[in-house]
């Protein structure tokens, strides 16, 4: 539904953390909504230091990692960085066979994740 | 063990008919005994091919009808899923993984099918795709 929240979002100092809701990214819609919600995040913030959290999904499709990318370039080009964290090892499969772990830099949690942009 | 299960269901070029669907292919396949791993694949294959039927083969025109075809049994599962579209040649479809497409936003789809599905194959026109999903022993 357009109304329901796709993320919730807060800040760890300098970093925001985005954790996505849905435990199903699957379908067009659901994947528009999220992407909505991500890109207004790195509109208003120009060289965000941005962490996206899968801890809840547990499901998403190709369109969804279509998504992903379209987010990581977006980010790069106002100056700012995407990691990613808390894939479950499913999910984490799917990075793996497509070879998106290449292109995100991707930790097993929030921590970890936040604590990679003061290193 | 419920008997085999085997359906059809003719739907419009709609994600949330399509999403009704795959959860049915997906009770089927836990109501034979498919394990955590195998249901995750069948889901995310049977994803895959409605999205593109959807989205490449009917150009997600809702007039355009998408056939699926399914049978789950004790040891394999067969998914068949078919639009109107003119088809398409798979074998002509990018590496997503090669450095060049790598930041492509589209173009795993097939690759995810044939990661996850014991056998994936097109029929002649390219507008049928047959998945199938063997059980694992144990």
């Amino acid at each position: 539904m357009k109304n329901q929240a796709r993320i919730a979002r807060r800040s760890e100092g300098n970093v925001t953390v985005a954790e996505l809701l849905d435990e199903e990214i699957l379908d067009e819609t659901t994947i528009a909504e999220v992407g909505e919600a991500l890109f207004t995040v790195v509109e208003e913030n120009p060289g965000l230091k941005l962490v996206v959290s899968f801890g809840r999904v547990k499901h998403l499709s190709s369109m969804a990692l279509g998504i992903l990318i379209r987010l990581g370039k977006r980010v790069e080009e106002s100056r700012g960085s995407v990691k990613l964290c808390e894939i479950r090892a499913s999910l984490h499969e799917i990075f793996v066979i497509t070879k998106l772990n290449r292109l995100f830099e991707i930790y097993d949690t929030e921590e970890m994740a936040v604590n990679s942009f003061s290193g | 063990m419920p008997s085999e299960a085997r359906r059809q269901a003719s739907i419009p070029s709609d994600y949330r008919q399509a999403k009704a669907v795959e959860d049915a292919i997906v009770a089927a396949a836990t109501a034979h005994g498919y394990n955590e791993e195998a249901l995750f694949a069948v889901r995310l294959a049977v994803e895959e091919a409605l999205a593109n039927a959807i989205r490449h083969g009917n150009h997600a025109d809702a007039r355009k009808r998408v056939l699926v075809r399914y049978a789950v049994s004790d040891r394999q599962i067969d998914v068949h899923v078919s639009d109107e579209g003119k088809g398409f040649d798979p074998s002509r479809v990018p590496d997503p993984t090669a450095a060049e497409n790598l930041q492509l936003p589209s173009g795993r789809g097939i690759m995810l099918m044939r990661a996850y599905m014991t056998k994936v194959e097109f029929n002649g026109r390219g507008n049928e795709v047959h998945l199938v999903k063997r059980k694992l022993a144990g």
